[in-house]
């Protein structure tokens, strides 16, 4: 079995990207054996991730969105970024339905998805500095 | 992204197949509007979800809008035929709460 195995991918902040992104990561992660309830956890965090990233951090422009993924043992370690305006308030933004665009029916509960769906999520981001999401999935070996 | 639809007696079916994300939602949002927009004399409205491949938050979203278009109207919105994973996201967001399980 291989010890520890990375991948990178750069892609314009394109709404059309997100399917292929999240399918990308979910595809890397099969080396994990994960279950198909696993797969699913991991494809969801990935693309509330990426539509953050679209929507938000680059609002009206496009830019560049990056993803790390690395496995070791039964972990997956997901690093998303971009260099997008950031995040005003954070702890705002983590709160479950808080939005800044309640008004194009966004349901606010994207870092609430990512939170529940894996294992740990730590969020940097500062106004005009882009943002920086870790998110860390564990594998369930077999019974 | 795809719709379709049944009416039978005054209930209005709506399936929805494909991927529902920040990508299609827009398109979703018109394509059911303009089916709701002319079916405002249903008794209710059920959305199968069977079809659904995925879905995440902006799912929610746009079906937390067709929720209040319907209510408006007063005419109640249920969801059927949801995925495991689809499940996860509309529990995680409480919507059956508002958009029973049919």
């Amino acid at each position: 079995m291989i010890k520890k195995n990375s991948m990178k991918l750069t892609f314009l902040s394109f709404s059309e990207n997100e399917s292929f992104a999240r399918s990308t990561i979910a595809c890397f992660s099969l080396q994990l054996n994960p279950s198909i309830s696993e797969i699913s956890d991991i494809k969801t965090a990935v693309s509330e991730a990426v539509t953050n990233s679209i929507v938000h951090a680059y609002p009206n422009s496009l830019g560049e969105i990056s993803i790390e993924a690395t496995i070791e043992n039964n972990s997956i370690h997901i690093n998303i970024e971009d260099n997008g305006v950031g995040i005003k308030d954070l702890s705002k933004a983590l709160e479950p339905f808080y939005t800044t665009k309640a008004e194009d029916e966004r349901s606010g509960m994207g870092f609430t998805i990512m939170k529940s769906f894996m294992d740990e999520v730590n969020v940097v981001s500062n106004e005009g500095e882009g943002t920086k999401i870790y998110m860390k999935k564990t594998i369930k070996t077999d019974a | 992204m795809e719709i379709k639809y049944k009416k039978s007696n005054s209930a209005l079916s709506v399936y929805i197949y494909g991927e529902l994300d920040e990508c299609t939602a827009s398109r979703a949002k018109i394509m059911l509007d303009k089916l709701l927009n002319d079916n405002l004399n249903s008794s209710k409205v059920i959305f199968d979800l069977s079809g659904l491949t995925f879905m995440d938050s902006t799912g929610i979203g746009l079906l937390i809008g067709r929720y209040k278009k319907l209510k408006q109207f007063n005419i109640p919105l249920y969801l059927s035929g949801a995925s495991v994973a689809t499940e996860k996201v509309i529990e995680l967001a409480g919507l059956y709460g508002i958009m029973p399980k049919y």
